[in-house]
């Protein structure tokens, strides 16, 4: 049995800004273990720019911004193991891991950051009906087919959900040679960024059309055709509405899930909203020492977030080592509710005393709304109140909570988050 | 000229082929597909039926039960997965209780041990998620699940060590009778045998129809299905079933053996006998029906969702033995749900008639056991970590969400009759199989398929034929 | 009158921003919010410029391909240039995050550079 103070589980952007907190805040014994070959998760295939501005204040691609990360760890010291897959996490903080070099085998820690990511929702959970001919892929299975490995899936692509990764896939493949026929989108408005819709759909000519969704999947050995429809206001297709496409390949974009069966083997609290475990303050989930961020917490769009929410989960898991767990058990706590088009908050509870001067609240809207206010509501008087010209179910939104305005509400119950009409 | 040419390998031409090999004959099985257990066998409810559903005196009641009886015993010898989780009937009106009670006793006609009916109270005891409407249900122990994959690589595999030749990729197109037997045309070229074994699954009638006067009929009946993932597998612990109807035993909900549960299947008579593809009415109906037994089915956890064509015969019976104005030529027709369950008993069965007709002798070198691929997550820590300091690969965990290494993807390539495209290892190892659907381990499977193979990526294809997954290299059409 | 339409890309609101031009000449912008809109819808219609990244073969590294980007904004009518020279480009292994592939892209006078590091095999 191997002991560590600190496993962190996933070398993706949260792991690796989680293992450098921990180190800078005095940790020394700390492992990442990461199931691929090299660190920075998902990032390497991401090798599109737009990483990082808020991090570094420069457009850096996936790689990049993988690798100033991945050097400032590298420069740290801080051990890892590539190829590794974790097996089992116990409550008790056991983490069984396997490797080739290594075999299977056991770490003891005093405190586990999960930072495992998420997936992509795969054709199933559409109930796409048609054949299930080759050709279908995950635009993320595409991504790492075309940037990684050099292959190209397909020729003629359809790609439904407009999420980043699909919109970015739409440029990638048709950079490479493919023809993208068109995006089309379930929802009546795209998930993804503007500044993506723009320079990976209207910069090529590639039509978006919002509110449809494949009805058909043709081809019994290879994709051949797919035909789309308009779907009505509760996403059912209206007959009448079907187009066909000629192609060869169809990507699907089509939302993330966090990878949560190791947080579910622990027995931490999960958050249906989010699929990711309930976090208090701390990034603490509900068995103590046992911390999450990144998407596997929440789903995120800006790595930045990810990044700084990873270091502040690093942060404490290192305060929670120092003081033994002693501080866990604090008693009660401010409950963060949520009201109307508002869907989660991260975090769901916070302990005053131990939280730090300022505390950033994130969470998703259900709607698209302009021209509102996001509130924060202390029990019932409205505290913050934030003037948003738009707020939609592609951004993360967040509120800076201060310590100092907390401790101004000695018998605080609840804070509860609204999306208020300007 | 082989002895025996088997069309078809499925579950009932496998485990045919199996049998058979227990005598010393020069045996063939013909499949169209690029591996075994690719039609019928492979898209289905993974039941193995109780029996008690049959016309009692049937040849398909008989062997329901037989099979049934039989596949503890065999899962044990060839090493696959099977469980006898019991099968519940519900009722969800008053006035079809008799209809339980007609079961009941068609089950005891036909042999079936144990069966019982229960009230609504011991039905929710046993199974809490069923419907506040369930007022009672016939209860059947000795129901239970199988891997239909697992089972029918199986018998191909344990035929292929005990010789018989499996022709992959290789299409019958016309059957002609010869002086001693018959001439197989196929696009591979032509063969003969002196016995040929009609397992054909949807295409039986076509085959028999080429050489006998004495015309059947097969219509292949679609089920479409959803499967949803493993946090969702103990939503029920038993097989439930609506009344059956004259479609069939209606939409069920079950667990799988691999621990996911399955909704379905619609029914749905088409003529196309490879239309496999489901439909939006057909998930829907299933949506909608399987509710009516089992409550709060969490269809949000659906991970995927297939048709598989059930080879309806028009009277609804099995057709096994030789055609009455075609000699040397033995239909195995009409093999639909009990067949999977009838498999082993059906296997048992041909080779009695065919070893009979061809006189043949035992085999004194048949190797009766099998062994499946190993599954390193059924060892102790200890053994585990043992083998992966023998066998580093099985240290190497390719997919993530059923945890298959790299170990047991090279094992499912290399045994006889293995695996030669994603689809073959996923039937054979899960990966692939899981809540992703592929989405991490595809590229890494199609790797090691393309090293072990010594083949290109742009080879890999997912089902064989033109299921090619890589089209060229970036900028290549630039 | 030539009317050009642009959808900002400044923020989520992504307003809808009508450029009217005069022999080349703009002379009214309207539909922006603000003065990023503003600003964007002018250099869209004037010199719209983009970031191309893309990935080349590498030979003796640990991985078959290595990303890469242009070093700096390249005009947008030029990107399907800039990949096809990039086309038969093949870099030997080790490669670092910053290291020169294409030293002038398709006469744009760019350079392209690789985007992560590649050790040798």
């Amino acid at each position: 049995m191997l002991h560590y103070d600190l496993v962190i589980v996933g070398g993706g952007p949260a792991g690796l800004a989680a293992a450098a907190a921990a180190k800078k805040s005095g940790l020394e014994s700390i492992i990442i273990l990461e199931r691929d070959h090299e660190l920075g998760g998902i990032l390497n295939q991401c090798i599109h720019n737009g990483f990082g501005l808020h991090t570094f204040k420069e457009e850096l691609t996936g790689p990049e911004y993988a690798g100033r990360f991945i050097d400032e760890v590298t420069a740290l010291q801080i051990e890892y193991k590539l190829n590794t897959m974790v097996m089992d996490i116990t409550a008790d903080k056991k983490v069984t891991a396997m490797n080739r070099n290594d075999g299977l085998f056991e770490i003891q820690a005093k405190a586990i950051i999960l930072a495992m990511g998420c997936r992509e929702r795969p054709r199933g959970a559409l109930n796409i009906p048609g054949y299930r001919p080759a050709g279908i892929y995950s635009a993320g299975t595409a991504q790492r087919l075309v940037n990684i490995e050099g292959f190209m899936p397909g020729r003629e692509v359809v790609i439904l959900g407009s999420g980043d990764i699909g919109l970015i896939m739409a440029r990638r493949m048709t950079l490479e040679g493919a023809k993208v026929k068109v995006v089309a989108e379930l929802m009546p408005f795209s998930g993804g960024l503007k500044r993506n819709i723009v320079q990976c759909l209207d910069d090529f000519g590639i039509p978006l059309k919002l509110s449809h969704t494949v009805v058909d999947i043709e081809g019994k050995e290879r994709v051949e055709g797919i035909t789309l429809a308009e779907v009505d206001q509760t996403g059912r297709p209206i007959p009448g509405t079907e187009e066909h496409y000629t192609c060869d390949t169809l990507l699907l974009s089509c939302g993330l899930i966090p990878e949560n069966e190791l947080s579910r083997g622990i027995g931490v609290d999960m958050e249906p909203v989010t699929n990711g475990p309930v976090v208090n303050e701390s990034l603490e989930t509900s068995v103590p020492g046992v911390f999450a961020c990144g998407n596997v917490l929440h789903v995120h769009d800006l790595v930045d977030f990810v990044s700084e929410e990873a270091a502040a989960a690093g942060k404490n898991a290192a305060r929670y080592i120092r003081e033994c767990g002693q501080t866990s058990d604090m008693g009660s706590a401010v409950k963060l509710c949520t009201e109307g088009i508002v869907r989660y908050t991260v975090p769901k509870t916070i302990h005053i005393e131990r939280m730090e001067d300022e505390l950033t609240v994130r969470f998703r809207v259900g709607a698209v709304q302009k021209n509102c206010y996001v509130s924060a509501y202390f029990d019932e008087e409205r505290v913050i109140k934030k003037r948003r010209p738009v707020v939609a179910p592609g951004e993360m939104e967040e509120v800076k909570l201060k310590k100092e305005m907390l401790l101004k509400y000695p018998d605080l119950k609840k804070i509860t988050f609204r999306v208020e009409e300007a | 000229m082989y002895d025996i040419m088997i069309i078809g390998g499925g579950a009932a031409g496998c485990a045919a082929a199996r049998e058979l090999s227990r005598y010393k004959a020069d045996i063939c099985v013909v499949e169209k597909e690029e591996d075994v257990c690719a039609g019928t066998s492979k898209a289905n409810s993974a039941i193995v039926h109780a029996g008690y559903d049959a016309e009692p005196g049937s040849l398909m009641a008989k062997l329901n039960v037989k099979g049934n009886e039989m596949m503890e015993a065999m899962s044990k010898e060839l090493d696959f997965d099977f469980k006898r989780i019991g099968s519940m009937v519900v009722c969800v009106h008053e006035e079809d209780i008799g209809k339980l009670e007609e079961l009941l006793e068609r089950g005891k006609k036909n042999g079936v041990k144990d069966m019982r009916i229960l009230n609504a109270e011991e039905a929710h005891a046993l199974e809490p998620n069923l419907t506040e409407q369930v007022v009672a249900a016939l209860y059947a122990p000795t129901a239970g699940i199988v891997c239909p994959f697992g089972m029918t690589i199986a018998y191909a595999e344990n035929a292929a060590v005990n010789g018989v030749e499996f022709k992959l990729n290789t299409k019958v197109e016309k059957i002609e009778k010869i002086e001693g037997g018959y001439a197989l045309t196929t696009d591979q070229g032509v063969f003969e045998t002196k016995v040929v074994i009609n397992a054909a699954g949807v295409y039986a009638d076509y085959f028999h129809n080429m050489v006998s006067g004495e015309k059947i009929h097969i219509t292949p009946r679609r089920g479409d299905y959803c499967l949803l993932d493993k946090t969702a597998g103990g939503h029920v612990s038993h097989t439930i079933f609506p009344l059956p109807d004259r479609f069939g035993k209606g939409v069920l909900v079950t667990p799988t053996i691999h621990g996911n549960l399955l909704v379905g299947p619609t029914a749905i008579d088409i003529e196309d006998k490879e239309a496999t593809a489901t439909t939006r009415e057909g998930l829907d109906f299933l949506i909608s029906k399987a509710g009516e037994a089992v409550s709060d089915i969490p269809m949000r956890q659906v991970i995927t969702s297939f048709a598989g064509l059930r080879a309806h015969e028009d009277h609804h019976e099995f057709i096994i033995g030789e055609v009455k104005d075609a000699k040397g030529f033995v239909d195995v027709a009409g093999i639909e749900s009990p067949g999977l369950s009838s498999a082993p008993a059906i296997g048992v069965m041909v080779s009695q008639i065919v070893s009979k007709m061809l006189d043949l002798s035992e085999n004194p070198d048949f190797i009766p056991v099998r062994r499946g691929i190993l599954n390193p997550n059924k060892l102790s820590f200890e053994d585990r970590k043992a083998l992966i300091e023998a066998r580093p690969e099985y240290g190497n965990i390719i997919c993530r969400c059923e945890m298959i290494t790299e170990g047991e993807i090279i094992d499912a390539i290399h045994r006889p009759v293995g695996a030669r495209s994603l689809d073959g290892v996923k039937r054979r190892t899960r990966a692939g199989m899981g809540r992703c659907q592929a989405g991490f381990c595809s590229p890494r499977t199609m790797e090691i398929l393309a090293r072990e193979l010594h083949v290109r990526m742009a080879d890999i294809t997912k089902s064989g034929g033109h299921s090619k997954l890589i089209v060229g290299q970036i900028k290549d059409q630039l | 009158m030539e009317k050009r339409e642009l959808t900002c890309i400044g923020c989520p609101l992504g307003c809808a921003i009508t450029v009217t031009m005069e022999s080349g000449e703009i002379v009214g912008i309207t539909g922006h919010t603000c003065k990023r809109g503003e600003e964007y819808a002018r250099k869209e219609v004037t010199n719209p410029t983009r970031i191309v990244t893309s990935i080349v073969k590498v030979e003796g590294g640990k991985i078959p391909m290595v990303s890469v980007k242009t070093k700096s904004d390249i005009p947008k009518n030029k990107i399907f240039d800039v990949v096809r020279g990039l086309k038969n480009v093949t870099v030997k292994a080790p490669v670092h995050i910053g290291d020169v592939i294409v030293s002038d892209i398709a006469d744009t006078g760019v350079a392209v550079v690789a985007t992560k590091n590649v050790d040798i095999l």
